[in-house]
């Protein structure tokens, strides 16, 4: 079985985030990198789908500058068997049309039976690059899984729906499967499997080589929300800032007896 | 401006969240006309034009078949944006749409400008102002973030779309989610864990407040799938709404997702050591402080 991993590298969502020149996305200077929290479960289900079956071949695949062979790096080291790295310093201006292009320019000829991607990014958020790879590729998307089995040639999901409810869908291969928090329990890549990824093949492509199509959206700017105001800050000293709230709460709410 | 409003029904149900589309195609003077996959015992309260399809036979669940019949009402109608919810629902027929017309999509719009999205990005911390180049617009609009002023009313002229059981997914039943377990909604004071906790031991540093305060402890889901509290716990767009008078958020960021289920409450306090945390958006008061020294010593101070 061939299984395709997509990832992104993204910020730590803890950074203090600054604008770029252009005003049109975060400057990427100064910030802790990371893999895409979602894509981790991806990843994992891959690595799990595999070991399952005893044999197969897990490609992952990212599009970005050249840091993201470091989010990559640790795929390698969590199982993936190899890398594709589709280059694209510019990255943050393609749209999901457009990076789900490239992809699928790379993976028609690859004929993956089974996808794996996270639900959406933790930055742009869009949820939109799977279902398109998969449309690209004129295969079946399932999103938001949180269950995942696959057993006599069958394969058969949970998805996740609002408040806690679940539908289970089955679904013939190849298809692709955008993965929720709490799918499974990533695994922290252990030292030996660190130093075994660094043999591992990554390659890169070029983006200009596999994107032909042009954007469907772009981005006229990129801001900080109004603040709504209202709110307290509590700084300094924990005895003061446990003073004033107890003072706060006493004159604020009721709870307090 | 035509807009298409994708409504959506759940177990034989109309999901309310379904007039936020009207009041989006309200908010950009567009004239609306609504696609449901659903049931004639349960459609929207909504007096112009509704394309229904009977989802007893398309299922409530079949991406090929909901796909099938939206092009059919686009091509009937030709407009220029269609609408749907930021869903389980929308994010997953959204793009398969946006793909099969060739357009683009901007997903959890949260406000227009100037027809322009605005979206949140990184966690609420940034706002990103979005375009779509072409003559059709696919948009999924963020939970809440658009509301009638007034209750709906009408009732809808149905025009009824043949639908088939075509489709390779199968839907093979519904899971409910856990249930029993402590009911927060009910709770007045909820002390609630977040990944801020860093480890599952600090858990009782949440509890000890939520005890001495007289509460209930929740949690924000990355404890929950982490198995350090059970999913009965969990606060958020997959777990509880709680509307207490005191909410008090530890180490928790303030995602959307997380904010759904706590909105409603009276009064929120969250402790975080990021001072731009989103959280302190909705946050009444918000400690800048490390939890594992605040909790203890506030603790310490209501048991005093
Ligand atoms: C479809 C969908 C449904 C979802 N449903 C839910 C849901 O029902 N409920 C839910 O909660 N989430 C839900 N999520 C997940 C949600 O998007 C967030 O990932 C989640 O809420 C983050 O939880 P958190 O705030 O605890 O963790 P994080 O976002 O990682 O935030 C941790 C916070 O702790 C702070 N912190 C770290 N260390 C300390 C310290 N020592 N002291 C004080 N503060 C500290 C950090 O500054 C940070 O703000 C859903 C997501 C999706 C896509």
């Amino acid at each position: 079985m061939k299984i395709l991993v997509c990832i992104k590298q993204v910020p730590d969502m803890e950074s203090r985030f600054k604008l770029n020149a252009e005003g049109t996305w975060y400057n990427d200077q100064d910030l802790a990198w990371r893999m895409n929290e979602y894509d981790e479960y991806a990843v994992e289900q891959a690595v799990q789908l595999r070991e399952q079956l005893g044999d197969g071949e897990i490609v992952v695949v990212s599009v970005g500058p050249d840091r993201v062979k470091e989010a990559m790096k640790k795929a390698l080291a969590m199982g993936a068997d190899r890398g594709v790295h589709i280059k694209d310093d510019a990255s943050h201006e393609k749209d999901p049309f457009q990076i789900a292009a490239a992809i699928a320019a790379y993976a028609a000829d690859e004929k993956f039976d089974v996808t794996f991607t996270g639900m959406q990014s933790q930055d742009r958020g869009s949820a939109q690059v799977g279902v398109l790879l998969a449309a690209h590729l004129g295969m079946q998307a399932v999103t938001t899984i949180i269950e995942f089995s696959h057993e006599g040639g069958m394969t058969t999901v949970h998805r996740e729906l609002e408040g806690g409810l679940k539908a289970v869908v089955r679904v013939p291969l190849p298809a692709l499967f955008s993965c929720q928090l709490g799918l499974n329990t990533p695994r922290y890549p252990t030292l030996p499997n660190i130093m075994k990824a660094k043999k591992k093949e990554l390659l890169t492509l070029q983006m200009a080589d596999l994107l032909k199509a042009s954007a469907l959206t772009t981005t006229d700017e990129t801001r900080y929300p109004e603040k709504r105001g209202g709110g307290l800050v509590l700084e300094g000293d924990v005895a003061d800032q446990v003073s004033q709230l107890m003072t706060i709460l006493k004159e604020k709410t009721a709870v307090l007896k | 401006m035509k807009a298409i409003l994708v409504a959506e029904s759940r177990q034989g149900t109309l999901l309310p969240g379904s007039y936020e589309t009207l009041a989006f195609a309200e908010k950009i003077v567009a004239e609306p006309v609504m696609f449901l996959v659903g049931s004639q015992a349960s459609l929207p309260a909504f007096p112009g034009r509704l394309y229904l399809a009977d989802a007893d036979v398309a299922g409530e669940y079949n991406p090929e078949e909901h796909l099938r019949l939206l092009q059919e009402v686009v091509a009937k109608e030709a407009p220029q944006i269609i609408v749907f919810l930021h869903s389980s629902y929308g994010w997953d027929l959204a793009p398969r749409l946006a793909f099969a017309l060739g357009a683009g999509q901007v997903s959890e719009v949260v406000d227009c400008q100037e027809g322009a999205m605005v979206v949140p990005a990184c966690n609420s911390k940034l706002r990103r102002v979005v375009r779509s180049s072409g003559d059709v617009t696919v948009v999924t609009l963020q939970a809440g973030a658009f509301s009638l002023a007034n209750e709906p009313g009408g009732s809808p002229q149905v025009e009824l779309l043949e639908s088939r059981h075509d489709g390779q997914v199968e839907f093979l039943a519904y899971e409910a989610g856990e249930l029993g377990g402590v009911d927060l909604s009910k709770a007045e004071i909820v002390v609630s864990a977040g990944r801020g906790i860093g480890k599952p031991e600090n858990l009782a540093m949440v509890e000890a407040l939520a005890k001495a305060l007289g509460g209930e402890y929740g949690a924000s889901r990355p404890v929950v799938d982490a198995g350090w509290a059970e999913h009965t716990r969990q606060v958020g767009s997959t777990g509880q709404t709680v509307s207490p008078k005191l909410y008090v958020a530890c180490g928790i960021s303030g995602a959307i997702q997380h904010l759904a289920g706590m909105k409603k409450s009276e009064f929120v306090v969250a402790i975080n050591t990021d001072r731009d945390a989103p959280i302190g958006e909705v946050a009444d008061v918000l400690v800048v402080a490390d939890l594992k020294q605040f909790l203890p010593a506030l603790t310490a101070r209501l048991s005093a």
